[in-house]
Parts: structure tokens; C-alpha cells; sequence
């Protein structure tokens, strides 16, 4: 809209200074828009789109226009700032010298996103999709088939505006290629199912850490959503960023109940769904699958953590997300051990009956370990790399009990291998993390997916802001 | 009315009509591909038996792993060397 020539103000009635000025705008005959009274001057601007391309902070804001363009501005009550403005003398004589204007609708955080993606040539290059003024907004996403079966939250431009503000990145950079459908995948798209998924911006970055990570060549990502076993991408975040963003790495940390631990995971597999066109009973072909491919995301526990961070061991200290495919939670109980030998003959027998007792190198996996059992390594002076050494050798296990028809069960190697020693775990397959809360004996197996090169590495990557 | 944003990749897949079904095989070359899954051998060596019966000529080949797509080289090698192909998934 062009502006009139001459002088323009915009105002708000809920503003005292507004109204202390209101004599003096009607004096000078100028063109008044209000921001929240359609009826007090001529100018109605209640959709705040005159403010907000005009850039309005302040009210009163008080303008000179000439050919319709800005040549002057004040902002808030002040005679002599005004009377040069306006070349008038004598302005407002009964008012007092100044009074600060009040904050402008325009620039109110509650509805600056909603302005910007209105009006403010946002960017956005996502297609927009109308919804019916009858359709219920909820059942409309899931009747287009863009939900993981829960519902999500509407990825209104506004809401995806304000989700992108959770990075520096550039809402049209590529963050990865997408499987199954190899679909190139935009930071912005990834906001949008991160607003489904019900993420809050600072969730974000780590959001585009675990894609990338996920769509690593090694990670196999096609492969693990196409395979009838249980697995799925398991997200395990790192570094100061997992406290800032209010991750959960104690009580109750592979459950329910934390919404940074719940959406992070849950925008992962939204973005597979939607982005990559990777769906149920189509490319993903799992038998039963698993509840956590809903989402399976937590924070390691670091800060008595007999332990160094899991992604620092892996090459990549402070923020990183590290993505192993995972099938679900195994417990290990053991109240009684004491010293670090004998639990590790626990985590050794648990361990070996991952995916099948008699089958080796087969099956990747990760132990989580509790922080009560923690405490017996930490107490002892094990790290990890001790830990993995002593499971090294536990988990040697003889061919003859692994052969096919061994104790009875047809599962198993070939009869070839009846006179070797065969690993459980091949080098690197089995990874350790610590979680959980203070008390409770227990720690967590969870059981990976096919193993290596024929199958998925777990991968690591740095979180970027 | 509300406005929301495609959170999907936004494309047309291509749709490629099947070639015609040849009315035999006799004759033809017909590629068998072993995903890599235990015991895929036991069908496909059947099938070739049965096709070599039928007077096709069999080529055999073989993806490194299940868990992985098919590298980009083996699926143009069987594009170019056959005309019928099957696929063996087996456990």
C-alpha cells in the first residue's frame, strides 16, 4: 500500500500515551492507523500489517511522508521531537514535555512469527496446504497420512517460522538425501516435522544431527527401515547441548515423559516417514517392529559416568549425537555383584543371548548401563574400553555350542565351525552408554540389528547450532 | 481457514510402465538375483533348474548384502544382459 503524503502515526488505545497524544494527531489532520480499535481513528490496522511493514516498535509512531515514502520518524510523546517533524509550533501545550510510547503489537513475541509468515516473504518454500474451514486441523494430518499414528501438531508457516529459529542454518540448505525414496531434505523440511513431532526450536539442531547421521552411508538407513527384524534409529545425545535443551538422561531415561527425549526421536522417524516416503506395510517391512520406532532417543549420563561420553570415545567430543539401530529393551538384573568381574559375567550371559544364543557376530548391540552399576566400574577403575575388553573375552564363545543342532535347536553356524572360537560381537559391534536413575540394580540391553558392513555401523556427528 | 506446510518430500513419483509380459521364455535371457538372505540359493537353484528345462538361458548374480540396495552397477549389468528377471528373497 502506498502511503499518504503528509503526516501518518499509528497508535494503539490500550497505549496512555496514545491517547494523551490523540488531540495533538487531530490537530495536525494526520492519517491515523490504531493497532486494536478498528473505530478510533480512520485507519484500521488490527491485522497489524501497515505495523509490521512499516516496522513499528513503538507507539505512538509519528511519520513524514512525502511522494509516499518515509522522510521523518518519532516514536513515543516528545514536543520538541514532534514540532520539528511536523515544522509545527505550539504542539500539545496542555501535555507534558515527553512520555516513552508502549511496546508496538507488531513486535509482540506472541505474534511475530504469525506477522512474518504473512506478510514478510518468509521463505518458506514448502507447498502450503489449505485446510476446509470444517475439517477438524488433527484429523485432517492424519486423513493425508503425515502422522507416525499419534497425532502431531499442525506445521502452521508460523509455528515452522519460530521452529527455524532454533538454528543459524539456512532454512534451503540440504541436510541429507532421505530414503527410501532418496529425497533431497531441506532444513526447512525438517522443521516442519519437527513442529509435527512437537519439538521446541531449541530441539532443532539436534534433530539435523541425528538426520545426518542417520543418512550415512554406513548407517544404512534403507536397509533398517526395509528389514523384517525389530530395529530402528536409536538417538544417543552427548555434551553440554543434552542439559541446555532438557534432555533426560536419569530416572526413567529410555521412557515416557520428556518431551525434549520424546520429539527429538519422534521428528527423526517423521522426517523418514514424510520426507523419505518410508512407511509401514510399504518399503518398511518389519515383522512387529517395535515400540521404539515411535521414538527412541536419550541423553547419556556423563557427569558420573565411569565412563567417557559415548560420542567422545567415538571421535567426536562435546555436542554430537551417536545413531545405532536398536529393537527394543532387554533388562539385566544383578543386585548382588559387587565387584566389576562378576558383573561382568552377568552383562556376558545377557549379552550372549542377544538375538539367539548360538548366533555370533550376527546381531549388533548396545549396553546401557545403570548408574548403580556404574558405580562398581567407576569404584574399580574401569572404563569403558576395560569393560569391552573383559566382555571380549566372556563372549569367546566355543563353535560346538554354536553349531547347527547344538543343545538340540537346528539355529546356528555351520557344522564347519564346531572346532573354532567365535566372538559374539564382532570388533566394534557392541557399544556401552550409561543412563539412568540413582537407584535400581538394572541396567538395559538394546539389541541392534544386522551387524557391520553387510548391515549398520552406528554413526556419530557433531551438533552445530 | 488454517494453513499448514507439506511436511513430505513434495514428489511426483515417476510412473514406468512394465515392459509386456513375453508370452514364453524359451530363448530368453532371465536373470536370477540372490539377495544375500540364508537359503535364497535353494530357490533360485530350483528356478534355473526349471527355467534351463523351459529352453531360457539363466544368468545368475548376487547383491552383497540384503540390508543394502542393490549397487547401481549390478542393477545396469542386469538391465543390460536380460530380459526377465526374478528376485529372491528367502529365509
Amino acid at each position: 500500500m502506498r502511503l499518504p503524503d503528509g503526516l501518518v502515526a499509528v497508535v494503539k488505545r490500550d497505549c496512555p500515551t496514545c491517547v494523551l497524544v490523540e488531540p495533538v494527531l487531530r490537530r495536525l489532520g494526520a492519517a491515523v492507523w490504531c493497532q486494536d480499535d478498528a473505530g478510533w481513528f480512520d485507519g484500521d490496522d488490527t491485522d497489524l500489517e501497515l505495523s509490521y511493514r512499516l516496522g513499528i516498535e513503538t507507539v505512538p509512531t509519528l511519520l513524514r511522508v512525502a511522494d509516499g515514502e518515509e522522510r521523518a520518524r518519532v516514536v513515543g510523546w516528545s514536543r520538541p521531537q514532534w514540532e520539528e517533524l511536523t515544522g509545527v509550533a505550539g504542539l500539545g501545550e496542555e501535555l507534558p514535555e515527553h512520555r516513552p510510547g508502549c511496546g508496538s503489537l507488531s513486535v509482540d513475541p506472541s505474534r511475530v512469527d504469525a506477522l512474518e509468515a504473512r506478510y514478510g516473504g518468509s521463505g518458506l518454500a514448502s507447498r502450503r496446504v489449505e485446510l476446509a474451514e470444517l475439517e477438524d486441523e488433527h484429523e485432517a494430518l492424519f486423513d493425508r497420512g503425515w502422522t507416525d499414528g499419534l497425532p502431531v501438531v499442525p506445521p502452521t508457516p508460523e509455528r515452522v517460522l519460530r521452529m527455524l529459529r532454533g538454528t543459524t542454518r539456512d532454512p534451503g540448505e540440504v541436510v541429507a538425501v532421505v530414503p527410501p525414496d532418496l529425497v533431497e531434505c531441506t532444513v526447512e523440511k525438517v522443521a516442519v516435522n519437527a513442529v509435527m513431532a512437537g519439538c521446541l526450536p531449541e530441539h532443532l539442531p539436534v534433530v539435523l544431527a541425528a538426520l545426518e547421521a542417520a543418512t550415512a552411508e554406513e548407517f544404512a538407513l534403507h536397509g533398517l527401515l526395509a528389514t523384517t527384524y525389530f530395529a530402528g534409529p536409536v538417538v544417543v545425545v552427548n555434551g553440554p547441548v543434552a542439559a541446555r535443551i532438557g534432555m533426560n538422561a536419569g530416572v526413567n531415561a529410555l521412557g515416557q515423559g520428556n518431551r525434549a527425549n520424546a520429539t527429538i526421536g519422534r521428528a527423526l522417524q517423521l522426517v523418514i516417514r514424510n520426507v523419505g516416503g518410508g512407511r509401514p506395510g510399504e518399503v518398511d517391512r518389519a515383522t512387529m517392529g517395535n515400540p521404539g520406532k515411535l521414538t527412541f532417543c536419550f541423553a547419556e549420563r556423563e557427569h558420573d559416568s565411569p565412563f567417557p561420553p559415548l560420542a567422545a570415545d567415538r571421535g567426536v567430543p562435546g555436542d554430537a549425537v551417536t545413531l545405532v539401530a536398536g529393537s527394543g529393551v532387554q533388562p539385566v538384573v544383578d543386585q548382588l555383584s559387587r565387584d566389576p568381574e562378576s558383573l561382568a559375567r552377568t552383562f556376558a550371559v545377557c549379552l550372549r543371548v542377544n538375538a539367539h544364543p548360538k548366533l555370533p557376530m550376527a546381531f549388533d548391540a548396545m549396553l546401557v548401563v545403570s548408574p548403580e552399576h556404574g558405580r562398581v566400574f567407576r569404584e574399580a577403575g574401569w572404563d569403558r574400553r576395560r569393560l569391552l575388553a573383559e566382555l571380549d573375552g566372556l563372549l569367546a564363545l566355543p563353535g560346538a555350542e554354536l553349531v547347527r543342532g547344538a543343545a538340540g535347536m537346528v539355529e546356528g553356524v555351520p557344522e564347519a565351525l564346531a572346532g573354532s572360537t567365535l566372538p559374539k560381537f564382532r570388533p566394534g559391534g557392541l557399544l556401552i552408554a550409561h543412563a539412568g536413575g540413582d537407584a535400581g540394580l538394572f541396567s538395559a540391553i538394546v539389541g541392534g540389528w544386522v551387524a557391520g558392513e553387510t548391515g549398520s555401523v552406528p554413526v556419530t556427528r557433531e551438533v552445530r547450532q | 481457514m488454517k494453513t499448514v506446510l507439506d511436511p513430505t518430500g513434495e514428489r511426483q513419483p515417476a510412473v514406468r510402465a512394465l515392459l509386456p509380459r513375453p508370452p514364453a521364455l524359451h530363448g530368453r535371457t532371465v536373470g536370477l538375483l540372490d539377495i544375500s538372505k540364508a537359503r535364497g540359493d535353494v530357490v533360485l537353484d530350483r528356478l534355473a533348474e526349471l527355467l534351463a528345462a523351459d529352453g531360457a538361458l539363466v544368468r545368475r548374480y548376487r547383491k552383497p548384502t540384503f540390508a543394502r540396495t542393490a549397487p547401481v552397477d549390478l542393477r545396469h549389468e542386469i538391465a543390460e544382459q536380460c530380459e526377465v528377471v526374478i528376485e529372491a528373497l528367502a529365509d
